[in-house]
């Protein structure tokens, strides 16, 4: 009996019918929302409220107004290379060198020859093409006990493979993209071979399975399951500025020798910017006082301009040399540093 | 209660006054030109609907055809064997865990009486509210080493050794199956419910015992439900990143993510994925064949004659406890927690922009609902009708963006989206010249409902098509032989009869919706910010404790259509 079938038939009168409303209505907001506007816009990896506070200073000072639109590094790059020269951004924004690196080798980002931030951003901090700029440093560091440990015991990241540190060390996840440029950047230093071993040794010193995050494994320190590790150092002002008795402290490794790992935050002018000038102008004041020192101070983290000072809180915690290694090799031996993790199962 | 469904059924002399002169001239005026538009129309929405969902599987599946050799000889060396052993025991232990408490908890809810029943069946299904991320954080942050629990046992007993790790295998299949058991609950519920207790007592009349009545004919009737709520569960684990990635147990999911995010490959990333999706495939048709033969019907319950189960004394005690329990650990607990957090950052965080959030949630969930259902309520029915293979593929492979990644899918959707916006942009250079205005289709709330659409259009058609296959072919011929015919007989025999599925569906997707986080990100128009993307602001720098106010207010959202549906769907008591 096929008459149930004809009775489906009037519910597509509706069904077509509410459907063509619905269609109607989101091509009205769209052609709403598709007018060329002046505004700048930004496709941020770094988080809104890291990053919006400076936006609206700079519109309050400037007149200028930005539009923001935030994710993780990877979808945005895959949006804009879609998006290809129809694209609305004018700055992509990322909290990692090695995204930086690979948006500009996919040719997403162009060269910016600008005085003003050729000034004020170490060399070493921005593409050596001039394709992406640091706007702060982030330094990656060992973190210990105040209670277990003495200082003199450390010494460079490799030292904590010793048999001294057998099921004392705590790390964060090698899904970290902090931790990929970290042995990216022993790659560039020690080759790959060696890196593989001092990999290797971290994870058999392990107290505990890798954690998720910089916090989770502090507070594992702080309880005792482990008595060093490795960190970004702007988790632990987090942490400081919550608890100003913490019983840990940071530890500046390899100061005679290649110094401390940092990765960036940073941005480039994409290929296609219909704004580039303005994209232009709001870098170059990206890098200079007033918005590097908020830059520092809302998330102590380091500013890119050597010239400014960092947030009292991140001074306190002491002055130390960093790698002078370009930033960029991160990116470059990202891909290579995962597979090395993957051999050495840190997980 | 009862009754009144009951009468729902019943033609009203008034109703039928009310639409019929009027419905027949226009039908009649209008017929010669609405004809051949109509087919048009029939033909090309449901080919919209699978298409939008087609579309970003298509451009994952074509990954497979050109595979990157050094990546790829890689993966399979260190990466895969690992993350197929992890991926099987975590889907198998969820859907174990899940299956077993919601088929469990429903029937209990449905079908027996025991203290405190009218509360928990209620309560059981508002775990629903809390994204499984937001559960495992939680989790973490209790049950770990630094957490309260240890540090007081610690303090107490001097030592926490011998309390199971939470970071472990055990911990995530834990965390997951009682954040998805829901699903299982919800549809399972429903099937109990809607064949009512009155199945068991045909079966214990004809000489079935208790135990085998339920085992023997109960619990094979409701199989489409239940299978319908452990596909749900299955592809929602498979899809996973959030709660395995906060375990750091590396899965399918966390490997295409290491693929693109940490060796910038894409295609490798879209490769694992493709292959993820072959398993799902290889998985449903699977369940398919071992239905193939089944046929399902429904009896409605007539309340008055039959009542619940009452499990007195001891065993009801029991049933109680293991409720509460259940209630409690994936909700009550976990919103406390969440409650206490908040309560710590309320004061710095909570502010007028709320408000926005939450309307924008609310706005894109409910949206969202509605299509979707509507597309997968026409789905069912072309199923329905007798139909080729090549239509029934179509449609179980336009479900399967549930099982993908949230950011794959998410790449797969916005790279046909931003090609389609390229073209439209073209044609209008073409006919406008220079100056024609820019469109950006992946910015706008269009572009947000097709993406939704690909991904969760199972949540929506799986509770549907379980509901449709109960109404047989003899209801409607019964229906016919009694004068009711066309739309009278979806309207008035079919819609009483789906109603609860068709809520219940509604509501998954809204839920889901809401929860949902990489689709949000991609494609919401500028400054569409919602409450998921702000716990994905927080969380994405570490900051768990801030998460929790607006994981707070999607669990409070979230318990009105959780509300609507016990209320709406189930009291047939």
């Amino acid at each position: 009996m096929s008459a149930s079938v004809h009775g489906v038939v009037p519910r597509w009168i509706g069904l077509s019918i509410r459907l063509g409303v619905c269609l109607s209505i989101c091509l009205g907001l769209l052609s709403a929302c598709g007018r060329t506007s002046s505004d700048l816009v930004v496709y941020s990896a770094r988080n809104e409220q890291l990053i919006k506070p400076i936006f609206d200073r700079y519109t309050a000072q400037t007149g200028r107004t930005i539009k923001l639109i935030t994710d993780d590094a990877g979808p945005l790059i895959e949006r804009l290379a879609a998006e290809g020269a129809n694209s609305p951004a004018d700055l992509l924004l990322t909290v990692d060198a090695g995204v930086l690196w690979h948006a500009a080798e996919r040719g997403l980002l162009r060269p910016i020859d600008s005085p003003i931030l050729n000034a004020n951003i170490p060399e070493h901090l921005r593409d050596p093409e001039n394709r992406w700029f640091a706007l702060s440093v982030r330094a990656r560091t060992i973190v210990y006990s105040t209670e277990r440990v003495q200082p003199q015991d450390l010494d460079t990241y490799e030292s904590l493979t010793d048999e001294k540190w057998r099921g004392r060390l705590c790390l964060r996840s090698s899904k970290s993209v902090y931790n990929q440029s970290l042995v990216a950047m022993l790659i560039a230093q020690h080759g790959e071979e060696k890196t593989e071993q001092i990999v290797r040794g971290w994870v058999a010193n392990l107290a505990t399975p890798e954690f998720a995050n910089d916090t989770l494994l502090m507070e594992a320190i702080i309880a005792g399951q482990c008595d060093v590790g490795i960190v970004n150092t702007y988790y632990y002002g987090r942490l400081q500025a919550d608890r100003p008795e913490l019983p840990l402290k940071l530890f500046w490794p390899d100061q005679q020798g290649a110094g401390v790992h940092v990765n960036v935050s940073g941005a480039g002018v994409t290929a296609h910017a219909p704004r580039a000038d303005q994209a232009r102008a709001l870098l170059e004041w990206l890098s200079r006082q007033e918005a590097q020192t908020m830059i520092g101070a809302m998330d102590k983290e380091y500013p890119a301009s050597p010239a400014v000072a960092p947030d009292p809180m991140v001074a306190s915690w002491g002055t130390f040399r960093e790698s002078p290694l370009n930033v960029a090799h991160a990116g470059e031996l990202q891909p290579a540093a995962v597979r090395l993790m993957d051999r050495a199962r840190y997980r | 209660m009862n009754a009144a469904i009951q009468s729902e059924g019943v033609p009203s002399a008034r109703a039928q006054a009310r639409y019929r002169p009027g419905f027949l001239l226009a039908a009649l005026l209008c017929l010669p030109a609405l004809v051949p538009l109509l087919v048009i129309l029939s033909a090309l929405v449901p080919l919209l609907v699978i298409l939008s969902a087609l579309v970003p599987l298509l451009v994952i599946l074509s990954a497979l055809v050109t595979p990157e050799v050094e990546v790829w000889s890689h993966l399979s060396r260190h990466v895969l064997p690992h993350v197929l052993v992890n991926t099987a025991a975590l889907l198998a232990g969820v859907a174990i865990l899940a299956g077993v408490l919601g088929t469990t908890l429903a029937w209990l809810t449905a079908l027996c009486d025991f203290p405190g029943r009218r509360w928990l069946e209620w309560a059981l299904v508002l775990p629903l509210a809390i994204p499984a991320y937001v559960l495992a954080f939680v989790a973490i942050g209790f049950l770990d080493y630094a957490g309260p629990l240890q540090s007081w046992l610690r303090a107490t007993f001097g030592s926490s050794y011998w309390v199971p790790a939470i970071r472990s295998r055990g911990g995530v299949i834990l965390i997951l199956s009682l954040a998805l058991y829901p699903y299982v609950y919800l549809l399972a519920r429903s099937a109990f419910l809607t064949q009512g207790r009155h199945v068991l007592e045909a079966a214990q009349i004809l000489g079935y015992g208790r135990m085998r009545a339920a085992w023997r004919v109960a619990l094979p009737m409701a199989r489409p439900w239940i299978a319908a709520g452990l596909a749900l569960v299955c592809m929602e684990t498979l899809a996973d990143f959030g709660a395995v990635s906060i375990f750091n147990y590396d899965t399918f999911t966390t490997a295409i993510y290491r693929a693109w995010f940490g060796m910038f490959s894409v295609h490798a990333a879209l490769e694992l994925g493709a292959i993820l999706l072959l398993f799902v495939l290889g998985a449903l048709m699977l369940d398919r064949r071992s239905r193939g033969g089944m046929r399902f019907a429904s009896a409605r319950d007539l309340g008055q004659t039959s009542r619940r189960l009452k499990l007195s004394g001891a065993t009801g005690w029991v049933a109680a406890v293991y409720a509460s329990l259940v209630t409690a650990l994936a909700f009550a607990l976990p919103v406390l927690q969440l409650l206490w957090w908040t309560l710590k950052r309320a004061a710095s965080d909570l502010d007028s922009r709320y408000w926005g959030f939450v309307a924008n949630t609310v706005m894109l969930a409910a949206s969202a609902a509605v299509v979707i259902v509507g597309a997968s309520l026409a789905l069912a029915y072309l199923l329905r009708r007798p139909h080729g293979r090549a239509l029934d593929a179509l449609v179980r492979l336009a479900t399967l963006g549930y099982a993908v990644p949230g950011t794959v899918l998410a790449v797969g959707i916005i790279v046909p989206l931003v090609s389609l916006n390229n073209l439209l942009q073209k044609g209008l250079h073409a006919w406008l010249g220079p100056d024609s205005p820019s469109i950006l289709l992946q910015g706008t709330l269009l572009g947000v409902l097709l993406a939704y659409m690909a991904r969760f259009l199972a949540v929506g058609f799986n509770p549907v098509e379980s509901g449709l296959q109960r109404i047989t072919q003899s209801l409607d011929e019964a229906g016919i032989g009694m004068g009711v015919t066309g739309h009278a007989l979806v309207r008035r025999v079919h819609m009483p009869l789906l109603r609860t599925s068709l809520l219940s569906a509604a509501i998954l997707v809204f839920v889901d919706v809401m929860k949902e986080m990489p689709i949000t990100l991609i494609t919401r128009p500028f400054g569409w910010d919602t409450l998921a993307v702000r716990i994905f602001e927080m969380t994405a720098i570490g900051e768990w404790e801030r998460a929790a106010l607006p994981a707070v207010a999607i669990v409070l959202v979230g318990l009105i259509p959780a509300a609507m549906l016990t209320r709406g769907g189930g009291h047939v008591a």
